[in-house]
């Protein structure tokens, strides 16, 4: 495409390499100004890759970057923001103990004599700045206090004080509310009519159609193309994005609900602080159905999850499989009882990423004496144990039982847990964020693995930030909000309007 | 009275190469590196101190020395935990090694063989050297070194809260990448507060070999530098937090002095566990309740979250 | 792959390049402090293998830094840093030492006690610093070089005490002679034994001017068990599982507290163990009034680093550490260069290998270099050629 000063941005050729792996070969994107152009494409497809390349975080090996019609060479964070670049990172980049005011001037602080800061000037700044776009932020709170949404606004202020005209957004609105949502394409509609440009990373494709002009697909790295997303739909985006016609529908079979299989009375749990973060908290999930817990992050789902795998203390109420109390014992009571979880970070809680994936599939079933009698372990009956997951699970590389588990990709680290989780046969499944970080062909995998276990009889609850996840899998719907059940619906019974109020801690009506 | 002012006179003298030490470990935790190698750069500054102040005759150039020679070994430190993503505490250990090695070597090496110092002039006390002689407040007259502490703690707590190298350096030892992407460079904050951290531990070490004594000796730092670790804990990464807990730890070994001068029933032996053991009962009392700069001891390669 | 490639990126070269490096920079260090570093090197060198009664020295002081190695080596793969096998060290001398001189029991069970009483010391100092992490979180060095100070003064309390002093001199008294390891002991001062060794000279030697004991056969053997237990067992996965990811390990059921005070418990029994069989093996079988620290525990962590924290590993690395410490002294004593140049060397050795980086980065270097030289030959003659090396 001409090179022109009707754009705002203009990458063209854009070649990345790590190493031997090529993120991004030849990608072109043109942004006119004033416009919400969105990028999509699939985790892993080198979306946020190449927005690193535009803010300096990473130097292209090959292509131009044009602005307003000039060739711009940015080689760092500092100086894409003196080319009015600002990016909202998806992982917001914010210092949790800092205040509003501190963490937006921070790099860029307002001073008196020799470096010493005027924090009563630079509140004023940032107060000027939160009003004029109606962002209503308190400066004096500190990030740890604030909500997700509210945080979302610091970053884009924090871009604003840097006198942005360019705002990247990565995935902003994976941890929000419908509701929440609703407000940012607000203020992202407002942007633009005060003259400021929009780059939107996404995979989601309902959010493109309702906020952006133009899309931009990536896939694996090569440049798909850029639609006018008035003329397109959803289903030729997501064709474009995945390379193949995909079903947006989850398919399964009513349920057919056996007894109930868990069951929780008045739970209360802590957190790490000392609040309370489930609260009196009731809920029954019975064999052969998916019991899906919809709600914003924050909300007590992980003590929830916790307290069940006994990793944090209840401080009342009761937890029963199956009738057998499990509350306050330990993690191992909780897998022998028939409880299998598939966690929400799998890096943290999932994998021992050192070990190899041999090692890895037996981290709670090596006490077995299927694979070693007393202190011995064998090592031969856990390689062909790991041999048959591999098969039955198609995780890649085949032959990977003595590679080391870092090694693998992102999805085949959450099929090597799936597959350690369901190979146990448990009567529970819990799964937390099962599907964080995935690209489609690995959600669909998931999905249909709840849905089999399901109908293998196992009860399963899901717990997810993704609305649309809960709303597609279950069988039953719960809201969680503020450590308590909300409501409770059967699939198909509810619309998302109701459950994003409910999220939100609104009234059902 | 008398011994109330010595006790307090000693409990000065000894919390002041903690404060050092820990003023050291401050600066560089806030910026997300710890260092174990505390104790070794005060060692250095040890041999530095007395080496420079005998040669030159002029104990300020032994204690400016000291700085520097801390700073140097600290850099050591610096390229290891910042440039090469080391493990940061196998570092620090191998500086605790290096420098005792190092020290006595150059000891040697300047002294004929000798595995200790010549005494060296000795900085000056507050008040001058009869200063308050023949009062009940003598002991008050404390070591220059005491209340140069006192001042860089003062000073290293207002560039921590009140200006913007104070900011950064915290938002770098909190969440680095934040800081990147504004611009901050934190290799070069991470860098400077090592060296100022290795150029605190050698000023401590020289409070010791020029200040309470007069000399370098081998034992002349025997575990302080790992003390006044504990005491940035125990002060939660605060200047004036450390400052205190120094203090403490300070007033127990002064205990250690006073009690084992008397006709006291503890063996001596016993008595100077004394420290040592406080350090692990303040440690069990207040870790809980402490916490560290996020970032602390997690090197920082870009491009990673 | 390259060969070259392939033995850059390989553990064994990152230690050689540590030990590499240490030379040098000692050789830099003495230069510029007058002394010639080849004639250092070779007293260095001549001090430690020169004569049988060398080496077997050498391999007596290997038995102490080879288990405090080991133990260091087993705490740092299940995830702990063990700096206080020093301590451990100590109160293992001193407990045996007060068994062994209050018992006076018959060879077959006065040596599996003190030897025990070892064990124990070293075992509960380690479970002490390993409950204090897993029960109050704190941190296992700061804790551990505290134990070292307590273990220290201890020790000196106990020299002192009127039960174990030995009059008129700074040492506790010894042990029964029941408690001792050394080889064929009372037989090499016999007549017999003495008749017997006139015909062997390097064995007279090493019986009669060494303490040569039982101990370093222990020591591989414990190294052996270690590493048994560390690949082979389940206990050695757990605590392998806790030492990597503390979280999963938690999460799949695996009781994290449990394991790290048994992990700190072990390693503390295998340094007790290496003050026992000091007590036991060497003259004068006692303990004495302790200056400074006696660097046991130090050197242990330097053979573990070299070795990767590989037990097995272990072996070499003790050897080549003893060797290095023993061989420093004639260092001295020949060329009037401090000895203490082998702390350096040491301690630089240990910081080289905390620099992960080096061998690594180098690798990259032959590979790119590789890939050049082959682009370059690419372009020359329009074809790529094939890959000599796998």
């Amino acid at each position: 495409m001409e090179v022109s000063s009707e754009y705002a941005v203009q990458m063209h050729g854009i070649v990345k390499r790590f190493n031997t792996f090529t993120a991004l070969d030849g990608v072109d994107l043109d942004v006119r100004k004033q416009t919400v152009h969105a990028i999509l494409g699939e985790n892993g497809a080198g979306k946020t890759t190449l927005m690193n390349i535009l803010y300096g975080l990473y130097q292209a090996d090959e292509g131009t970057i044009h602005m307003g019609g000039k060739e711009v060479a940015i080689t760092s964070p500092t100086e894409a923001i003196e080319h009015g670049i600002g990016m909202v990172h998806q992982h917001f980049m914010l210092v949790e103990n800092f205040t509003v005011t501190e963490n937006i001037i921070l790099g860029d602080e307002v001073c008196g004599a020799a470096g010493v800061l005027d924090m009563r000037k630079a509140r004023e700044e940032v107060m000027a700045l939160s009003n004029e776009y109606g962002f209503d932020v308190d400066p004096d709170a500190r990030i740890q206090d604030i909500t997700v949404g509210m945080q979302q606004r610091v970053e884009i202020l924090k871009a604003l004080y840097r006198g942005a005209e360019i705002l990247i957004l990565d995935e902003p609105t994976a941890v929000l509310t419908p509701q929440e949502i609703d407000k940012l394409i607000e203020i992202m509609h407002d942007l633009i009519a005060k003259g400021k440009t929009i780059i939107i990373i996404t995979h989601k494709l309902r959010e493109i159609m309702q906020s952006a002009d133009e899309c931009s697909i990536i896939r694996r790295g090569v440049y798909m193309g850029t639609v006018d997303v008035k003329t397109s739909s959803e289903t030729e985006l997501a064709s474009k994005m995945v390379g193949r016609n995909v079903n947006l529908t989850v398919e399964k079979t009513p349920a057919h609900p056996g007894d109930v299989v868990l069951s929780i009375r008045g739970l209360t749990v802590k957190d790490d602080r000392g609040i309370e973060q489930v609260r009196g908290l009731d809920l029954d999930v019975r064999s052969g159905e998916i019991v899906g817990i919809a709600g914003i992050d924050g909300n007590g789902q992980q003590e929830l999850v916790d307290a069940i795998t006994n990793l944090a203390k209840a401080e009342s109420g009761s937890i029963k499989m199956k009738g057998k109390e499990l509350t306050n014992t330990t993690p191992r009571n909780t897998f022998v009882s028939g409880v299998a979880t598939i966690p929400s970070d799998r890096h943290r809680w999932g994998l021992v990423l050192p070990f190899v994936v041999s090692e890895n599939t037996v981290l709670e079933r090596h006490v077995d004496d299927e694979f070693g009698k007393g202190i011995n372990l064998d090592y031969d009956k856990l390689r062909s144990y790991t041999t048959d997951l591999i098969k039955q699970f198609d995780i890649r590389p085949v032959g990977c039982e003595d590679e080391r588990m870092s090694g693998l990709s992102g999805g085949n680290q959450q099929k090597a847990i799936i597959a350690r989780m369901v190979s146990s046969e448990p009567e529970l499944l819990i799964a937390f964020q099962p599907t964080r970080g995935l690209d489609v062909g690995a959600i669909e995998f998931v999905h249909k693995t709840l849905i089999a276990e399901r109908d293998r009889g196992a009860a399963i609850l899901l717990i997810s930030f993704e609305l649309d996840e809960v709303m597609d899998v279950s069988d039953t719907i719960a809201v969680i909000y503020h450590g308590q059940i909300t409501g409770t619906f059967a699939q198909g019974t509810v619309d998302e309007n109701k459950l994003g109020l409910l999220m939100a801690g609104g009234e059902a009506k | 009275m008398e011994s109330f002012f010595l006790l307090i006179g000693i409990t000065l003298m000894y919390s002041t190469p903690l404060v050092f030490g820990a003023l050291g470990g401050v600066i560089s935790e806030r910026s997300g590196v710890t260092n174990i190698g505390i104790e070794g750069m005060m060692v250095i500054g040890a041999i530095a101190g007395a080496a420079g102040s005998y040669f030159t005759g002029n104990p300020w150039v032994g204690f400016l020395a000291a700085g520097v020679a801390g700073a140097l070994v600290a850099l050591l430190h610096a390229v290891a935990s910042v440039s090469f993503a080391a493990d940061q505490t196998i570092s620090g250990v191998a500086i605790n090694m290096l420098a005792p090695g190092l020290a006595l070597f150059a000891c040697r090496s300047f002294f004929e063989g000798a595995a200790m110092s010549p005494i060296a002039p000795k900085l000056p006390k507050v008040l001058g050297e009869s200063g308050l002689a023949g009062t009940p407040f003598v002991n008050l007259n404390v070591n220059v070194t005491t209340v140069l502490a006192l001042i860089f703690a003062i000073i290293m707590w207002f560039v921590l809260y009140r200006t913007k190298w104070g900011l950064r350096v915290r938002a770098v030892g909190e969440h680095p990448a934040a800081a990147d992407t504004l611009g901050i460079n934190v290799y070069k904050v991470r860098y400077v507060c090592v060296l100022l951290s290795g150029m605190f531990a050698g000023f401590g070490g020289a409070s010791v070999s020029i200040a309470i004594i007069s000399q370098f000796t081998q034992t002349a730092i025997s575990g302080q530098g790992f003390i006044a670790m504990a005491a940035v804990i125990f002060g939660k990464w605060t200047p004036f937090g450390a400052y205190g807990a120094c203090l403490l730890f300070g007033f127990t070994q002064a205990l250690v002095i006073i009690l084992g001068g008397g006709d006291f029933v503890v063996p001596s032996q016993i008595l100077s566990m004394l420290p040592y053991a406080m350090t692990i009962i303040v440690l069990v009392l207040f870790v809980g309740r402490s916490v560290a700069p996020k970032a602390d001891g997690i090197p920082y390669i870009k491009g990673s979250r | 792959m390259s060969k070259l490639e392939k033995f850059l990126r390989s553990r064994f070269a990152a230690a050689l390049f540590a030990v590499l490096v240490g030379f040098v920079i000692s050789a830099v260090v003495l230069a510029v402090a007058g002394y010639d570093p080849i004639a250092s090197f070779a007293a260095l060198f001549n001090g430690s293998f020169g004569k049988p009664k060398y080496i077997s020295n050498v391999i007596i002081k290997a038995t102490p830094i080879l288990l405090t190695g080991v133990s260091v080596a087993f705490a740092f793969k299940t995830g702990l840093f063990n700096i206080g096998a020093e301590g451990q060290y100590i109160l293992g001398t001193t407990l045996a030492t007060m068994v062994g001189v209050t018992l006076n029991l018959p060879m077959p069970f006065q040596l599996p006690l003190v030897l025990l009483a070892g064990i124990v010391g070293g075992a509960a100092l380690g479970a002490f610093v390993g409950w204090l992490k897993a029960k109050f979180g704190i941190h296992e060095v700061i804790t551990s070089i505290m134990c070292n100070w307590i273990a220290f003064y201890f020790c000196n309390f106990i020299v002192n005490t009127k039960t174990f002093h030995k009059p008129d001199s700074s040492s506790a008294l010894p042990v029964n002679p029941s408690s001792y390891t050394t080889i064929l002991g009372t037989w090499k001062k016999s007549e017999a034994g003495k008749e017997f060794l006139k015909g062997i000279p390097w064995l007279r030697e090493i019986l009669l001017k060494t303490d040569i004991n039982a101990g370093f056969a222990v020591a591989i053997l414990v190294a052996v068990i270690i590493g048994f237990v560390l690949t082979r067992t389940k206990l050695g996965y757990e605590l392998r599982a806790v030492g990597f990811n503390r979280d999963a390990a938690r999460f799949s059921g695996i009781p994290v507290e449990r394991n790290i005070v048994l992990s700190m418990l072990i390693a503390g029994a295998i340094s007790g163990l290496a003050g026992a069989l000091t007590i036991t093996g060497i003259a004068p079988h006692t303990i004495s009034l302790l200056a400074a620290m006696e660097s046991y525990g130090f050197n242990g962590m330097s053979v573990a680093f070299i070795a990767g924290c590989s037990p097995i590993g272990c072996i070499p690395a003790s050897i080549m550490f003893s060797a290095l410490i023993y061989g420093g002294m004639s260092v001295q004593q020949s060329l009037g260069a401090p000895s203490d140049i082998i702390n350096i060397m040491i301690g630089t050795i240990v910081f080289c290998t905390a620099l992960p980086g080096i061998t690594p980065v180098l690798a990259d270097l032959v590979h790119k270099k590789r890939e050049e030289r082959d682009d370059a030959r690419t372009t020359k003659n329009g074809t790529p050629l094939p890959e000599k090396e796998a």
